[in-house]
């Protein structure tokens, strides 16, 4: 504080006294500036460079040229054009979007009712426990729900089948068929955050003022009515608030889980922009190609996070 | 005295609803490690049902790690986890405490390189050349460097940081200690919490590091425990593929995913207390 008083003070010096005094303020906090060099070094070379790079978006990248000397793309938006063009932008696009607002809609109401059952539950040890179980599944990589998944739903050795099949019904191909992965997308995805996801609304609910219980309490409300008339009112901003901040990352739809769930059968439900740039950068060595789609992604994505935070702070600003 | 009545329907359903969500979280783990333990002659012959298993044997764990690459890999798993989380904690210890002192001047400029990153990215192939270029591919550094920092867990601990008491800063500068003996000898100590669950956070992700390895790795010696498992996993699926390839049974399968989870799930309950408030601190900034 008492630094930027002075600095203030020096504005009608002459400028080289000016720059002078500048420099021993910095000289004052130079510990801190070299606490961080390391760290800016790292966003230096791993997060702006790659920034940087996305000049290939708009070259014919040639690996040997390297990025600066590979030439400039004839039109400019040579490879943005192709990916239009394509049969598969749309299905791309179409999938990615689709799969985002399935986990959406059936994500949202799952973690909001567990947080509301746990803080209705008066046995302290029992409501704890509960927590700590439903908490492990976020903690278990995308790699071992897919076993999880595989033991249960496989067509020929998941368990879920052979009840089909004792049942008198046909086993149903959960992991190969189209009809049925989005579904254990968005399954699994649900599965896998229930617990983690009521920590927050366990929060807000923490934060709702208890005077209001006390007064519903003595015009004899019951509990469910307290639940719909306080409870939820008062997370309402919480809900809405997750809402908009989900949508700003619609573009996201969770390309590790679908990554290593899908296969070749479930392409045309399953194939998002992300799994796409994967495989065309890295497996097909297209770079240019998949550099334009990644880019396109990103800079949607940034305007519809830039959008829906701004859209948030009008909402309700600082929550907590 | 009806209200006790409705009171004790209302408490029963609660508890079952909480009963189903606990079950639901765990029985699928239960059910795994049960395969994994059934001889697979009775798994095939009991047609799955084998949650609670009347013989078992360990023979799918020593085949699995006797055959696959299995204990490379959880060598490499291990390294990037301790060795990783050590430079994770102390890059974004030495980036966040900075960033967390109102009076450095031009903070905003280095918060604002911080936070951008997590609007924008260059993409997973420029990401790709600048790895290759810094001469990572191939190495394990490349599971480790590319993801020192993350920014979300730099504002955790900045958030933390700032809630300190201020008092404290300016007599132990008084006594004229520096500003890295400040980080370390009170900074650090006061924000235990914060470290566990930052910790906790990057552990985590390095014990789960799948995608790091099959973009920048082709070297199966350096491949991490996650990557392995697929392959477990996914050998069934095209094991007609190869005839030569020995086919893991699916207890052995379940064996691998028993040992490429337990770690984490022995390990978090312990650190509860502490990650559900540092998840908080994270979404504000969300």
């Amino acid at each position: 504080m008492k630094a930027h008083a002075s600095e203030t003070g020096t504005a009608r010096m002459p400028s080289a006294e000016r720059i002078a005094r500048h420099v021993r303020l910095l000289w004052k906090f130079k510990a801190l500036y070299v606490m961080l060099i390391p760290g800016m070094i790292y966003y230096l070379i791993y997060k702006y460079v790659p920034m940087y790079g996305v000049i290939i978006a708009f070259k014919d990248f040639d690996m040997l040229e390297g990025i600066l000397r590979s030439d400039w793309a004839d039109p400019w938006f040579k490879h943005f054009q192709r990916f239009f063009d394509s049969p598969y932008a749309l299905e791309l696009i179409r999938n990615t979007i689709l799969i985002s607002l399935y986990k959406l809609v059936f994500g949202t109401a799952p973690p909001i009712m567990l947080a509301l059952v746990l803080n209705e539950c008066r046995v302290r040890w029992y409501k704890s426990l509960v927590q700590t179980l439903s908490y492990m599944p976020h903690f278990l990589s995308w790699i071992i729900i897919y076993g999880i998944a595989i033991i249960l739903l496989s067509q020929d050795s998941g368990i879920i089948n052979r009840w089909i099949v004792e049942a008198g019904g046909k086993p149903i191909a959960f992991l190969t068929s189209t009809d049925w992965f989005r579904s254990v997308l968005v399954g699994t995805e649900v599965w896998q955050n229930l617990g983690w996801g009521a920590i927050i609304y366990l929060a807000a609910i923490a934060g709702i003022d208890p005077t209001l219980y006390e007064a519903a309490r003595v015009d004899g409300a019951s509990r469910m009515r307290m639940i719909w008339h306080i409870t939820l009112p008062g997370i309402r901003h919480v809900i809405i608030l997750l809402l908009i901040l989900r949508l700003g990352h619609i573009l996201d739809a969770g390309f590790e889980q679908i990554y290593i769930f899908y296969n070749i059968h479930v392409y045309p439900v399953a194939d998002i922009l992300d799994t796409w740039v994967f495989r065309t950068g890295l497996e097909q060595l297209n770079f240019s190609l998949a550099s334009a789609v990644g880019l396109f992604k990103s800079a949607i994505g940034l305007l519809l996070v830039l959008g829906s935070n701004a859209l948030a702070k009008r909402w309700g600003q600082n929550i907590w | 005295m009806v209200r006790g009545w409705q009171d004790r329907l209302f408490n029963t359903g609660i508890y079952a609803i909480m009963a189903v969500v606990g079950l639901a979280a765990v029985v699928p783990m239960l059910y795994v490690a049960a395969v994994s333990v059934t001889p697979y002659a009775q798994v095939l012959k009991n047609g799955g049902y084998v949650l609670f298993p009347s013989e078992w044997t360990l023979a799918a764990y020593r085949k699995i790690f006797g055959t696959a690459n299995l204990l490379q890999s959880f060598k490499v798993t291990l390294f990037i986890t301790t060795v990783g989380t050590a430079i994770n904690l102390l890059l974004t210890a030495l980036t966040a405490y900075p960033l967390s002192r109102k009076a450095l001047p031009h903070r905003n400029v280095f918060l604002f390189l911080v936070v951008f990153t997590m609007l924008f990215g260059g993409g997973l192939i420029p990401t790709y050349l600048v790895v290759k270029a810094t001469g990572l591919l191939n190495t394990i550094w490349a599971l480790i460097v590319p993801t020192a920092i993350s920014s979300f867990n730099v504002l955790i601990l900045k958030s933390f940081f700032e809630q300190l008491p201020e008092e404290l800063f300016e007599s132990a500068r008084m006594d004229g200690a520096s500003e890295a003996l400040l980080l370390f000898r009170i900074v650090v100590p006061l924000s235990m919490p914060a470290f566990v669950t930052v910790g906790l956070f990057y552990g985590v992700g390095h014990w789960n590091q799948f995608f790091a390895a099959i973009m920048y790795l082709t070297d199966r010696s350096l491949l991490p425990l996650q990557v392995v498992v697929r392959d477990l996993l996914m050998q069934t699926i095209e094991q007609a593929e190869n005839p030569e390839n020995m086919v893991p049974t699916v207890t052995m399968q379940m064996a691998a995913v028993m040992v490429a989870s337990l770690p984490v799930i022995i390990v978090y309950p312990f650190l509860q207390k502490h990650f559900t408030k540092g998840m908080l601190l994270g979404s504000i900034k969300g």
